[in-house]
């Protein structure tokens, strides 16, 4: 039979537009605004996943945010969405929908054999199951996962497309209730730009399954007006389908829209979640309530259901779940299930109210329908495995603390229970704050307020519909009066609203069984989670006397619902427990995010290409065009090498290296950081930065330098040029760059902004490119005409202005590889042209174009040290023996320099840069490997330093490596041994760090 | 996602513009030379760990490029002023503030 559960009648529905959708490959049918819920319930579908620990069969419990059991698999293949809640998903036609829970299936379940075996896995369960042997965590972890249900992450990427909107506001809305339109609404009249939104498909909340008269009218056609009017207004944003998932710092919210989720599967078109990030300036909460349920023996089976979703489902979706219903209850809003169910024709067997008596409005009218109340009365147990069929009611004392009197069994199918309703304190707590315990509405509200933010309606514990519109009124227009809109006077009149008669709630959390806790059937607390009251009573037996700790032994509210129908329960009833009140127990707070969100919203369009921004040179085109295999260097794409077809990395990298040495090569040096630094004080600003002297570098002339941090290690280093008395070009390592325009200004702006010193970053704004072996002057000589290029003319480490290729261009000859080079700078728009007119004029030479790889080999055969690479920010000039480039008699104690008689970099054992040549020549030491003086000590064994770079030399003939070895220059000869994880042990000589050509000579000719 | 007042700019700016430079209103030792080796250290490496107000520095770096000092909450994260460099806080520890 299809929709058994469906009347004929009323409901949000559109019965025109049948919906066929699937879940756990059965398919059904369902009508447009349905939600997957809803529609599962109208065909009868009981079960709809295994629990967690126990296996035991679940039905759909809630309507919306709170659900713990229907949570689903939506979806297939690529863009498939794990933890969906049924309950909020909405229905579209060819849905498909798969529970995440119950492995292997929900008709057999492995897990409820091993479940059944006996108490298997007891409140602390990780940690007193899981502990040992270590080694086996992993393949726990795996059965667990499987077994917990969590749904499946797709593996491929996602197709659809998601962004992020900034929004600002005046005021923020969150709830779309009666409270929350009514303060958009009086906020939105004064001015203000006002943001509402709410995460269900339409505005309503509370009001879209009850109604009462306003100004005597339906409350439903209040409703429509006021959402018509809000969505008319130009300085009003309404945001349904959309949840505030997140409360941040100084008014940030984050609000996830879900824009074709109840489309279908995938986006025909536009974005399928768009986030909203969200500054305003006053923020209002009315984000409502959400109720509790009753926790009693067997509390899970399916059929038990919160009274409100009971409503929900027969008054907005036409589903009646079930055929006849008891409810129990603690308060007068649970009646409202009993009544409607009766309304639409089936049998309510009775009324179960755990008061001594109440003369509200709904209970008069559940009388006056002719149900059955039995006051004083709770239903203690049920029974069922995949659905209810009987329930047990006993008497209970005033107090709900034990049972005074028979216990009857009655028939039935369904249980809707209400315990009463719990502030959705939230948000709230996302700011810090802690939620405040109230007896006389019995639940948390949100605690004093952090930032400009305002709480209204039943957030407050404000359930009465006057109560909510009035007070949204006022504070819409208190909120836009703080944002600077209008004076806080209500312009509009208040409606007129009856006050329902109500009677006073009981605080009841835990139904007293004939058994006591520990032996009586399980009674659930947090369904998510398999968290019983008896799991929490041992708890608090085994020590765990703090709410935080009993929440993280019991792991009660750390599933996908945070625990938003069990933590108030859990809580009454641990402080039951320890003898405390729940004011003295208090509760554990919440966190972002509110309901689970996707990885889509969040990204946005920050995915693939767009992850990081990456940025090219302007000769990255050539690079492309000649087969460059490139690496990241910081957001850069570096050419690494330029492979000839069928050519190897290794193979690749000794051509270009020996062809460089042994002729000319072209490095694309562009990325390398440059700074300009102007102004009469720029000299004296670099002898304070840099250890080395500049008061005599002259123009025309360059120099190595090193930057320090105070505490006397290297920081970045690079050549600075003089280009004019008050003007200096610095480099910096390519990812150092924005790091060191930042220290020198941090230095100039805090400490010496007496000094005039004004600093750009131009790294953008110049090609760098950099030719470099025994014929580098030839063919540059081929393209460069107004400069004189002889060798005593144009010494190492000076610079002149001229033109290459017939382009305006400064050239440096210094030299990163030892041979004879020049660095052509031009200005990047001509980049590319000079590049090639190069490559044209080294043709005779065979001018080969090299990459970052043969780079750091053939500066690695110099000794030439990379920061970063050679030194990791614990190393002084003095252990890298650069004491060369300190200049110790300048008058300014220059940064770092007081460092050097610290006691920890004056000690004698410190790390020294040393080469190093392994035994076996063809062997090159991994780069890290950790240096031994006996390989055949006991482990751990004492390590004495570390490799930083090592290489096969092309022009050596053999490896080559780097490392920083304790005492290492005093060790030079003696051998070291590297003992790999593989369990190879390298044998290693300690040398000079410049392998080739120490004097010096190939850089000067 | 702190909301950060650049007294320079003189604008309510996302924190995403700026990074985090430390404490502030540390000042480097005139003659360091002349420090004894626990001085020089307390200068480098010890730094207020308050609960409650700090002074902190920060950096502009996709704006003005400007460092301004900013006295904060460290538990609550409320901003009480944003001051230039040079300029002393309205807002101390001494003070009683909510």
């Amino acid at each position: 039979m299809s929709q058994q559960n469906r009347l004929a009648q009323g409901g949000r529905i559109d019965r025109n537009r049948v919906l066929n959708f699937s879940f756990a490959g059965q398919t059904y049918k369902g009508y447009e605004g349905d939600t997957l819920a809803s529609a599962l319930l109208a065909n009868g579908v009981d079960v709809v996943g295994r629990s967690f620990k126990y296996s035991r069969a679940r039905g759909i419990t809630g309507h919306g945010s709170e659900e713990p059991n229907g949570v689903v698999q939506l979806g297939t293949g690529d863009s498939t969405v794990p933890n969906v809640r049924a309950t909020q998903q909405e229905l579209y036609s060819g849905l498909v929908s798969n529970p995440v829970a119950g492995w292997p299936s929900l008709q057999f379940d492995l897990m409820s054999y091993l479940g059944k075996a006996g108490a298997m896995m007891p409140p602390g369960f990780y940690y007193k199951t899981f502990m040992y042997p270590q080694k086996l965590w992993m393949t726990y972890e795996h059965f667990i996962r499987k077994a917990a249900g969590l749904g499946k992450a797709p593996t491929a990427p996602d197709p659809d497309t998601y962004d992020k909107f900034n929004q600002h506001c005046d005021v923020m809305v969150v709830g779309g209730g009666p409270a929350g339109l009514s303060a958009a609404y009086a906020a939105a009249k004064t001015g203000a730009r006002v943001i509402i939104a709410d995460e269900q498909s339409e505005m309503g909340g509370h009001l879209l399954t009850f109604e009462q008269t306003i100004n005597g009218q339906s409350s439903s056609l209040w409703l429509a007006e006021m959402v018509a009017e809000l969505n008319a207004m130009s300085n009003v944003k309404v945001l349904p389908k959309t949840t505030v998932m997140g409360y941040f710092d100084h008014n940030f919210l984050v609000a996830i829209e879900r824009r074709t989720d109840h489309l279908g599967e995938r986006a025909v078109s536009g974005t399928r979640q768009r986030s909203h990030r969200i500054r305003a300036k006053q923020v209002i909460l009315a984000a409502g309530a959400q109720e509790r349920p009753l926790v009693f023996a067997n509390n899970d089976v399916p059929g038990v259901m919160l009274a409100s979703s009971v409503t929900t489902y027969i008054k907005r979706y036409a589903v009646v779940p079930g055929h006849n219903l008891i409810v129990s209850t603690a308060n007068d809003s649970g009646y409202l299930a009993a009544i409607e169910w009766s309304k639409a024709g089936r049998n309510v067997v009775g009324i179960a109210d755990s008061r001594p008596h109440s003369d509200g409005a709904l209970v008069a009218e559940a009388k006056a329908l002719g149900i059955d109340v039995w006051f004083g009365h709770g239903v203690m147990e049920v029974k069922g495995g995949r659905r209810v069929y009987s329930a047990s009611v006993a008497a209970i004392s005033a107090e709900g603390d034990r049972i005074i009197g028979d216990v009857k069994t009655y028939d039935c199918d369904t249980v809707a229970t209400s315990g009463g309703w719990s502030p959705v304190v939230h948000l709230s707590c996302h700011t810090g704050s802690r939620p405040v315990w109230r007896d006389d509405i019995i639940g948390f509200v949100p605690g004093k307020a952090l930032q400009a933010q305002h709480c209204v309606g039943s957030i407050m514990g404000d359930h009465q519909l006057a109560d909510c519109v009035h007070g949204g009124l006022e504070t819409g227009s208190k909120a836009a009066a703080q944002a600077g809109f209008g004076d806080g006077e209500l312009l509009m009149t208040k409606p007129d609203i009856e006050r329902l008669a109500e009677g006073k709630a009981q605080a009841l959390f835990l139904v007293p069984h004939k058994k006591n806790v520990s032996r009586a059937p399980k009674q659930f607390v947090d369904l998510q989670n398999d968290v019983t009251a008896a799991g929490i009573e041992l708890a608090t037996r085994e020590g765990f006397e703090s709410i935080e700790h009993v929440k993280r032994y019991t792991a009660m509210g750390f599933g996908t619902d945070q625990g938003k129908l069990g933590n108030v329960n859990g809580m009454a009833i641990a402080a039951r427990s320890l003898g405390k009140s729940i004011e003295e127990t208090g509760t554990t707070i919440f966190r972002p995010s509110y309901t689970p969100s996707t990885f889509g919203a969040l990204a946005g369009r920050d995915a693939d290409t767009l992850f990081d921004p990456e940025r090219y040179t302007a000769i990255h085109q050539w690079h492309i065009d000649n087969g460059a295999v490139f690496e990241d260097v910081g957001q850069w794409k570096r050419p690494w090498y330029y492979p000839q077809p069928g050519e190897s990395l290794s193979e690749a990298l000794n051509r270009e290296c020996l062809a460089t040495r042994n002729s000319v090569g072209i490095l694309d040096a562009s990325t390398l950081g440059k700074i300009d630094i102007q102004g009469k004080d720029a000299r004296e600003f670099l002898n304070r930065v840099y250890t080395n002297a500049w008061s005599k570098l002259a123009i025309g002339k360059c120099r190595y330098g090193l930057m320090l941090k105070e505490d006397g290690m290297i920081m970045d280093d690079g050549v600075t040029s003089c280009l004019a008395d008050d003007h200096f070009i610095v480099t910096t390592t390519t990812g150092g760059a924005a790091a060191v325009l930042e220290w020198l200004e941090l230095w100039h702006q805090t400490e010496w902004p007496e000094l005039e010193v004004y600093m750009s970053s131009v790294t953008d704004h110049w090609s760098t490119m950099t030719i470099s072996g025994p014929n580098a002057r030839k063919v540059l000589a081929k393209v460069c005409h107004d400069i004189d290029l002889d060798k005593e003319a144009f010494k190492f480490m000076e610079w002149r202005n001229g033109s290459v290729a017939g382009v305006t261009a400064r050239v440096f000859r210094i030299s990163f590889t030892g041979e004879l080079s020049y660095e052509i700078n031009v200005s990047a728009n001509d980049g590319l042209f000079v590049w090639e007119a190069l490559i044209e004029a080294g043709k005779e030479f065979s001018i080969t174009p090299y990459g970052t790889e043969a780079m750091h080999v053939l500066r690695a055969e110099k000794g030439f040290i990379i920061v970063g690479q050679d030194t990791d920010g614990s190393v002084t000039p003095y252990d890298m023996d650069m004491g060369w480039c300190v200049g110790k008699n300048k008058a300014f104690s220059f940064i770092g320099k007081r460092s050097f008689d610290r006691p920890d970099t004056q000690k004698a054992d410190r790390k020294q840069f040393v080469g190093l040549k392994t035994k076996n020549s063809d062997e090159v030491l991994p780069e890290g490997a950790q240096a031994v003086w006996d390989p055949k000590q006991a482990i751990p064994m004492t390590m004495v330093g570390h490799v930083t770079s090592s290489y096969y030399s092309a022009v050596l003939g053999r490896s080559i490596a780097l490392a920083v070895i304790k005492e290492g220059h005093k060790h030079k000869g003696e051998t070291l041994y590297f003992p790999l994880a593989d369990g190879r042990v390298i044998e290693a000589v300690i040398c000079d760090y410049v392998f080739y050509d120490p004097e010096g000579e190939r850089q000067n000719v | 996602m702190l909301h950060l007042f650049c007294p320079y700019c003189q604008e309510l700016r996302e924190e995403n513009e700026f990074h985090y430079r430390g404490q502030a209103h540390i000042v480097r030792p005139k003659d360091p030379e002349s420090l004894s080796d626990k001085e020089w250290g307390d200068y480098l490496f010890f730094r207020n760990n308050s609960k409650g107000i700090h002074h902190e520095m920060w950096y502009h770096v996709s704006g003005c490029r400007r460092f301004f000092n900013v006295t904060r909450n460290t538990v609550t994260y409320e901003i009480y002023e944003t001051y230039k460099i040079g300029e002393t806080p309205a807002v101390t520890d001494k003070e009683e503030t909510e």
